[in-house]
């Protein structure tokens, strides 16, 4: 590092006011992603995940280059701050929080960043479990870093920060909700936001809609889905709505064998919704009953509000409206994937619309302002647990490709023709991009009691192989795959999300570990970069009136722009 | 942490029994390449359980305990506690759940649920706290190898097997030549199935060793270079020729040709054909074969 560059760091540390936070102006959270930076999860509340960011197209793409590049230092360690730190050692603020008494470490381990990154003012916000980081979003120096002490829970990923003003907020695998001063990384409070005892876990990115904090949670025991409104300056609860029936009367209670198996249920929402400010509809997507695999008396029916599309009043907390894309789900296939809210036509008229491409290996379009179904199409060349889809348009499944005990052959894997990975919809060219994967597996029912098993238990899954891992593009008018990037090998990998621009690009992570721009019309491929492994979905922001790029990569963040 | 592909094949080897693991959770993870999963598997391998099982109690009041809950509890919660003749399962239960020693129990236990057809139990707060350390011993989770005790996987009809085998795979396999014995090498009959369905896939621990993938490079000069695959993208294809070195050729659509020798692929084909009977079929002939 030259003594100029180091003398400009210390200058940029001791001058928090020209790089540190800035806080989030609310009405950039209405706006269509593009120059208003990467507020909240998807970019902007649509789920497009489409940017209208031209400065980098198709003429230009193929001198992208990397800007800066930063590691990422989790848990107690600290460390120095990566290839964009400080001059002189551990200048590196790492803030501490936590219920437990003392914190082992052994959730530890170099983070994997799936997170959305959050871009406001000029700095990113990032997150993995237990770990919070503000990044400067010019050069990739760490402002802070954020350590939760955990008490356990399931440490499957985190999927990002929301931001409030000045305030950020992330769940815990150990079901806390904490909210930072995103100037400092200090904490303001945290909440308890699910019952440890009854193993929750929590991964999901509050979603910020006004004045309310959205969380979800996840469960692979027998406990009920929900999702929370929270007061952004106190955490105190706003309503809660649950995703199954919870007594006697409830709507839906008659889709299930029992109270208590309804109650049991599962259908828990570990990916954010979409926002639909015109009607202020929060849409999303609920997880799988439970016991997942085996069908006890008491889930006898299809199971509501599991795998569904639920509509839900921000203000209010009650459904609007639901469409279930996957009655009495056998698979654990959640179908949590992020919604997309788009307008065009549709059979020659004009619809405001839901786009999803499910675990299960089919795609649907709705209608958002009722949920009213207006397609089904399968995605997935090997999905074979349906016999064809029924008038609500609604795949059928065929009993014998549940878990038996001599084995079923079924495709999607459990991983699913798709699953937590962002797709992205462009407008230009009226396709929606999916991380794919044809897999087949045998799946054997261990569990034999009539009672059923708990949670994920009563059967082994075991993978034969994959056909093919797909980047694939859907045509949301006939269902129908314009056009299918197949991943060279027989990996499996299924690649990670997508982001599509103005610019006619698409951006994704493919199953090699590149991150690839394509040509969002027909997949032809004009730029790439090997970074070794994609663990996120691309984002750009503008910054000094360069377009950028970010991906993360494990524990190390990369971003690009032109010179 | 960008690992040189030198250990590309046993990569796909690890990845797909991550996978499977990884399955075993609801928010699966993608089967991430190289890298982000070995690193992820040896995060995890030295992570404590997510949810830690209870501290193990005093064995008198266990004892004290299993006996109260066999003439008390039985009937209507089962003997394992998962529920029986109209009492539901005790240990997803929150309020089992979020007991320490009874205190959350007794409540229940003493005044009965009278809507939900439960009874009053005239039982003390140190009996209550006995029979709620013998329902904390259970283990709470949903996936819990101890109940896993399947009856046999085999029950389809051997003769149709033979058939089946005769027509779709004797072009390639013998019952007297190479699987001659191939019950024997491989007793366990689910193991059986699966190796037949995919030699060496799945956990990639099989009994059956597959050759690897080879891949022949076809340079703009005629030139063929062939090798073991170590990977391939879009960009680049990594194979070992026989001195073990490695070598790398950049990919720009379709030059220089690359063709992939898939040593399973007659397997892999297969799949989409199959229907569940054929499967267990064949299985059944084939355990015939010892």
């Amino acid at each position: 590092m030259t003594r100029t560059r180091t003398l400009l760091l210390w200058a940029a540390a001791l001058l928090p006011g020209i790089s540190a936070a800035q806080m989030l102006d609310p009405s950039l959270l209405m706006k269509p992603l593009g120059e208003g930076g990467w507020p909240t999860y998807s970019g902007d509340y649509s789920g497009k995940r489409y940017s209208n960011l031209t400065q980098l197209n198709q003429s230009n793409v193929k001198n992208l280059t990397l800007a800066w590049t930063v590691r990422l230092p989790a848990g107690l360690g600290g460390g120095g701050g990566g290839r964009g730190g400080f001059g002189f050692g551990n200048a590196l603020p790492t803030i501490v929080g936590g219920e437990a008494a003392e914190s082992s470490g052994a959730f530890g381990g170099p983070p994997n960043i799936r997170a959305s990154i959050l871009e406001v003012g000029g700095v990113l916000y990032l997150s993995s479990p237990d770990n919070a980081w503000a990044v400067d979003a010019r050069d990739g120096h760490i402002l802070w870093h954020y350590f939760w002490k955990t008490k356990g829970g399931t440490h499957i990923g985190n999927r990002g920060l929301g931001m409030w003003g000045n305030w950020l907020y992330m769940e815990t695998p150990d079901d806390y909700l904490i909210c930072l001063d995103a100037k400092t990384g200090k904490e303001r409070w945290h909440k308890e936001t699910a019952n440890f005892n009854q193993q929750y876990f929590s991964t999901m990115a509050p979603v910020v809609i006004g004045n309310h904090i959205i969380t979800g949670t996840g469960n692979d025991l027998d406990e009920p889905g929900y999702v929370q409104s929270r007061d952004p300056e106190t955490g105190d609860v706003q309503w809660t709505f649950y995703t199954v029936p919870m007594k006697k009367g409830d709507p839906g209670a008659d889709t299930w064998g029992s109270i208590d198996g309804a109650r049991h249920g599962a259908g828990n929402v570990w990916i954010p919704g979409s926002y639909d400010p015109e009607t202020h509809l929060y849409i999303f997507g609920t997880g799988n009953p439970s016991p997942a695999y085996t069908n006890p008396p008491s889930r006898n029916g299809d199971n509501l509000f599991t795998c569904s599309i639920v509509a839900i009043n921000v203000d209010t907390g009650k459904m609007a409206w639901y469409y279930q894309v996957n009655p009495h789900d056998t698979h654990d296939w959640d179908s949590t994937e992020a919604p997309i809210l788009m307008d065009g036509a549709f059979n020659g008229k004009s619809r405001k619309m839901v786009l999803h491409a499910d675990r299960n290996g089919y795609f649907y379009v709705l209608d958002r302002l009722t949920g009213e179904h207006l397609l089904t199409s399968k995605f997935s060349e090997t999905a074979n647990w349906a016999s064809g889809v029924n008038a609500k348009g609604q795949p059928m499944r065929i009993l014998a490709k549940d878990s038996t005990v001599p084995g079923s052959l079924v495709s999607p894997n459990n991983g699913g023709a798709t699953n937590w990975q962002p797709p992205s919809y462009s407008p230009d060219t009226g396709l929606m991009y999916v991380p794919t994967s044809d897999v087949y597996s045998m799946y054997y029912l261990t569990e034999t009691d009539p009672r059923g098993a708990m949670g994920l238990g009563g059967k082994d899954e075991e993978v034969l192989a994959s056909m093919g891992s797909y980047l694939r593009a859907i045509d949301y008018k006939t269902g129908k795959v314009v056009w299918a990037h197949r991943y060279p090998g027989f990996s499996g990998g299924v690649g990670n999300g997508m982001l599509t621009t103005a610019g006619k690009l698409l951006f994704a992570g493919d199953a090699g570990g590149n991150l690839v721009a394509y040509d969002a019309a027909n997949g032809n491929i004009l730029w790439h970069s090997r970074l070794g492994q994609v663990s996120n979905a691309p984002e750009t922001y503008m910054l000094d009136e360069n377009q950028y790029v970010l991906i993360a990569a494990g524990d190390t963040l990369f971003a690009f722009r032109l010179y | 942490m960008l690992r040189k592909s030198r250990f590309g094949f046993t990569e796909v080897v690890l990845v797909l029994s991550l996978a499977v693991a990884a399955h075993m959770l609801a928010q699966a993870p993608p089967a991430a390449p190289q890298a982000g999963a070995r690193s992820a598997a040896r995060g995890r391998a030295a992570r404590p359980p997510a949810f830690p099982d209870r501290p193990p109690a005093d064995p008198a009041a266990l004892e004290r305990g299993k006996a109260l809950y066999g003439v008390q509890c039985n009937f209507c919660h089962g003997s394992d506690a998962r529920g029986g003749e109209g009492g539901p399962n005790l240990l997803r239960s929150d309020i089992v759940l979020n007991d320490k020693n009874g205190e959350k129990i007794a409540p229940v236990v003493q005044n009965g649920r009278v809507d939900a057809g439960m009874p009053k139990f005239d039982l003390t707060m140190a009996q209550i706290s006995d029979i709620a350390a013998y329902i904390h011993s259970f283990k709470v989770g949903g996936y819990d190898v101890s109940r896993m005790t399947p009856p046999s996987i085999v029950v389809g009809n051997a003769a149709s097997g033979e058939k089946y085998f005769t027509a779709h795979c004797g072009s390639c396999h013998s019952a007297t030549g190479d699987l001659k014995g191939i019950a024997s090498k491989i007793a366990d009959t689910r193991q059986l199935q699966q190796t037949w369905l995919m030699p060496g896939g799945g956990r990639g621990r099989g009994p059956i060793t597959v050759a690897p993938v080879t891949v022949t490079v076809t340079l703009p000069s005629g030139e063929k270079v062939n090798g073991r695959l170590i990977r391939i993208d879009d960009f680049i294809v990594t194979l070992s020729d026989t001195d073990g070195g490695q070598r790398s050729f950049a990919r720009s659509g379709d030059t220089p040709k690359v063709e992939l020798h898939d040593p399973v692929a007659a397997h892999r084909n297969l799949l989409p054909t199959y229907s569940d009977k054929d499967i267990h079929d064949v299985t059944a002939y084939l355990v015939t074969l010892k």
